[in-house]
C-alpha cells in the first residue's frame, strides 16, 4: 500500500511520462486489489446491524438474596470465568471480576456468603477519576472500561470502593469474540453487556438460577413493572458502602 | 546586585564519572521498561491489591520534590529576598529536571505507554490525573518562561511577575499531587483534603534538600566556593521546612486517630503493619525528621557544611520511606467493605496485601533520578545557570537571624 502511495512521487522529473502512467495504473490497481477486501468487510459488518445504543430509559441492575446464596458455592464464578475467557488463576495478579465474600460478624459470629462485582454505582467513582475517559458509563447504567483509549494508569482501581477492577498483567490468548481485554489495560464486570444487548441474563444470574439457588435476580430498576424493581420497594435491601452515596445498581438483601 | 551567569567550563574527571553514571542508569531503566512492556506487569511486585508501586514512590517523590526545588527561585522573586537571586537559574533548572524525570517514571510505568498520545487528547476534566497533565505542562511553561526573563535582559523587568505566576503554579501542582491521593474516596489511608498541604509542605522539605544536594556537587565541581551565611541561611530553612512537613502529619494522624473508623487503619501503620509501621518509625520520623532536626539544630556535633549534607540526605532518604509508606502501605491496608465483619475471599479481601518490589521497578525508578542528573548536568555545562561566584560577598548575604543552626 504504502509503495502505490510513494512510488510516483519518488520517480525523478525527467523520467519519461509513459512510465510514470504505467506506474499511476499499477498503483490504482493496487489500491483496488488492496481496497476491495476491505469494503467487502465493511458490507459484511453492516450486513448485520448493530441494535440502537444503550437507553437511559433503562438502569439495568441485579438484586443479591444472601440468604440464597450459598456459602462455598462458585457457581456465578465459574460462569462467569467461561463466559468472558478468564482464567479462573487465584494467584495475586490474576483477573477476577466475581468473587465470593465470605463475612463474619465480629460480635455475634453469624456467617454470611455473597458474590461481589462491580457495583454498576450511578456515581462510579472509577469514572470520575480515569483521566482518558476509558472508564465510562454507558446509559443504561453500566460501566465499562473502553479498552481503546485505557492508558494502565490504574487510577480507577485505587478508587474503586469494591475492589472490582483488575489489571491485566500477562499476555492473553484464547480471547472470546465478544470481550475484549488487552494486557496493560484495566478490566471488570461488564455485567456480561454482550449478552444482555442481546435480551439475555448475565452469566452468573443464569448460572445461580441453574444451581437452583436463584440468588441473584437481574432486571431493570427504572421499569415499575420489572420483578427487581418490585422486589426492591417491598423488601428491605441495601447498598454495599452506602455511605458514599453512589447509587449502585447491585443491590444486598439479608445482610 | 551585578553576577554574571556562565556555564560551568573545566570541568572535573568526577563530572564525567558521573555523567557515565546517570548514563549507564538510564540505559538500565529503559531496558527495564523494555522488559516490563514485553512481558507486562507480571514481571514487577504489583499485583491487583497493590497497583502502585516503587515506580510510584519514585515518580512522586520527583514531582512532590520538583516543586519544592523552586524554593530558591520563589525566596528571591516573590519574596523579596534579593541576596538568593544568583541562584534563582539554578532552582528553576532543578525544579524542571525534576519534573521531567519523575513524569518519566510515571510514564513509562503505564501498562500502555505507548497511548501517550491517548492521554494527550482524551480528557475527562473531572479527574484530577487529567488535571495534573495541565499543571506538569504548565509548570514547566512557567519555570521556563521564568528562567528566560531572568537570562535575557530585556526581559528582566518581567522577572517578578513569571516568579509570582510559577509560584502560584507550583502550589497547584502539589495540591494536584496530593488530591490524587486525597481525592480517593474509598481508601482508609487517603480521602482527605488534608493531603494536598501536606504534600506541599512535603515538597518544600524535599525541594530544598535535593537543591542543597545539588548545590554543595555543583559547588565542589565548578570550584566556585559557597559562603558560610548561605550555608547557615538554607539550614535554617531545612529546619523550618521539615518541622513544618512534620506538622502536617501529626495532624493527619491524630485525625484520623480520633475517628474510629480510621483505628485500625492506624493501628496497622502505627503499630502492626510490618515493613509499612517500621518504614513509617524509622525512615519517616526518626531518619527523615529527628535526626536531621538534631543534626541541623546541635552545633557541638560537627562542622555545619557536613551537618547539612547529612540533614538533606536524610530528609531525602526519609521522603522516600514516607512515600513508601503513604503510597504502598496505603494500598496493603484493605479496603473496608463491612465494618465490622470479618471478611475473606479468593481476592485478598481482608487481608494485608503483600509486595516486594522487583528489579525492574528499582531500575526504572533509578532511570528517573538518572534524568534529573543529566538533564542537570549538561545544562549546567552548556548555559549559564550558574552565577561565577557563590560566595556570601558575591550574594551581599546579610547574616541570618539568630539562630541555633548558624551556630
Amino acid at each position: 500500500m504504502n509503495n502505490d502511495r510513494t512510488s510516483p512521487r519518488s520517480e525523478p522529473a525527467t523520467k519519461a511520462p509513459s512510465r510514470r502512467g504505467f506506474l499511476g495504473v499499477a498503483a490504482a490497481g493496487m489500491a483496488g486489489i488492496l481496497l476491495a477486501p476491505g469494503v467487502r468487510l465493511i458490507e459484511i459488518a453492516q450486513a448485520a446491524p448493530t441494535t440502537v445504543g444503550a437507553s437511559s430509559k433503562v438502569r439495568w441492575g441485579m438484586l443479591i438474596d444472601s440468604g440464597k446464596c450459598a456459602s462455598g458455592c462458585t457457581d456465578c464464578v465459574t460462569a462467569c470465568n467461561t463466559e468472558n475467557g478468564l482464567s479462573g488463576g487465584k494467584l495475586p495478579t490474576d483477573s477476577q471480576w466475581i468473587r465470593k465474600i465470605e463475612i463474619k460478624e465480629v460480635r455475634t459470629g453469624k456467617t454470611q456468603s455473597l458474590p461481589m462485582m462491580c457495583q454498576h454505582c450511578a456515581e462510579p467513582p472509577c469514572v470520575d477519576v480515569c483521566p482518558t475517559g476509558a472508564s465510562f458509563k454507558r446509559a443504561d447504567g453500566i460501566v465499562l472500561v473502553d479498552k481503546h483509549i485505557c492508558i494502565g494508569c490504574r487510577y480507577c482501581v485505587m478508587a474503586c470502593p469494591y475492589k472490582a477492577r483488575s489489571f491485566v498483567h500477562e499476555p492473553l490468548s484464547n480471547q472470546k469474540t465478544d470481550v475484549p481485554r488487552g494486557m496493560g489495560t484495566v478490566e471488570g464486570c461488564t455485567m456480561c453487556v454482550h449478552k444482555v444487548d442481546k435480551g439475555e441474563r448475565p452469566a452468573c444470574v443464569t448460572a445461580c438460577s441453574d444451581a437452583g439457588h436463584g440468588a441473584i435476580l437481574f432486571g431493570d430498576l427504572n421499569n415499575p413493572e420489572s420483578e427487581i424493581s418490585k422486589r426492591v420497594a417491598s423488601y428491605p435491601s441495601r447498598q454495599i458502602r452506602e455511605d458514599l452515596n453512589l447509587n449502585t445498581g447491585v443491590r444486598y438483601s439479608g445482610i | 546586585m551585578k553576577f554574571v551567569l556562565r556555564p560551568v567550563k573545566d570541568t572535573p574527571q568526577g563530572f564525567y564519572l558521573l555523567l557515565g553514571v546517570f548514563s549507564a542508569l538510564l540505559a538500565l531503566g529503559l531496558g527495564a521498561v523494555g522488559y516490563i512492556e514485553h512481558y507486562g506487569h507480571i514481571v514487577t511486585g504489583m499485583n491487583n491489591q497493590i497497583v502502585w508501586g516503587l515506580p510510584h514512590v519514585f515518580a512522586v517523590f520527583l514531582v512532590v520534590a520538583a516543586s519544592g526545588a523552586l524554593n530558591i527561585a520563589s525566596m528571591s522573586s516573590v519574596f523579596g529576598k534579593t541576596e538568593f537571586k544568583p541562584l534563582a537559574p539554578l532552582s528553576a533548572l532543578l525544579a524542571i529536571a525534576l519534573l521531567m524525570g519523575g513524569l518519566m517514571v510515571l510514564m513509562l510505568d503505564l501498562g500502555r505507554p505507548d497511548r501517550l498520545i491517548v492521554a494527550m487528547t482524551h480528557f475527562n476534566f473531572k479527574s484530577i490525573f487529567a488535571m495534573n497533565i495541565f499543571l506538569y505542562s504548565g509548570f514547566v511553561g512557567f519555570v521556563v518562561a521564568y528562567l528566560w526573563t531572568m537570562m535575557e535582559r530585556r526581559m528582566n523587568r518581567f522577572t517578578p511577575l513569571a516568579g509570582f505566576m510559577a509560584f502560584i503554579w507550583r502550589m497547584a501542582l502539589t495540591t494536584g499531587t496530593g488530591s490524587i491521593f486525597g481525592f480517593l474516596v474509598a481508601r482508609q489511608a487517603y480521602d482527605s483534603a488534608l493531603l494536598a498541604p501536606l504534600f506541599i509542605a512535603l515538597s518544600l522539605s524535599y525541594g530544598l534538600a535535593v537543591f542543597i544536594w545539588v548545590l554543595m556537587l555543583v559547588s565542589r565541581g565548578s570550584a566556585r566556593a559557597l559562603g558560610d551565611v548561605l550555608m547557615a541561611r538554607l539550614a535554617r530553612l531545612q529546619v523550618i521546612f521539615i518541622a513544618a512537613g512534620f506538622y502536617f502529619v501529626l495532624v493527619y494522624h491524630l485525625t484520623n486517630m480520633y475517628f474510629t473508623k480510621h483505628h485500625e487503619f492506624e493501628r496497622f501503620i502505627l503499630l502492626d503493619g510490618g515493613i509499612y509501621t517500621a518504614m513509617f518509625w524509622l525512615g519517616q520520623v526518626v531518619l527523615g525528621t529527628v535526626l536531621p532536626l538534631v543534626l541541623l539544630l546541635a552545633p557541638g556535633i560537627g562542622a555545619l557544611r557536613s551537618r547539612i549534607a547529612a540533614s538533606a540526605g536524610l530528609v531525602i532518604l526519609g521522603g522516600f520511606a514516607q512515600m513508601y509508606v503513604t503510597i504502598i502501605g496505603g494500598q496493603a491496608f484493605g479496603l473496608v467493605l463491612f465494618p465490622g465483619y470479618q471478611v475473606s475471599s479468593s481476592f485478598f479481601d481482608g487481608v494485608t496485601a503483600s509486595y516486594s518490589p522487583s528489579l525492574p521497578e528499582l531500575l526504572l525508578g533509578l532511570g528517573g533520578l538518572a534524568v534529573v542528573g543529566l538533564i542537570v548536568m549538561l545544562a549546567l555545562r552548556v548555559m549559564g545557570f550558574l552565577p561565577e561566584r557563590m560566595d556570601d560577598a558575591a550574594l551581599e548575604m546579610a547574616p541570618a537571624p539568630p539562630s541555633p543552626a548558624v551556630a
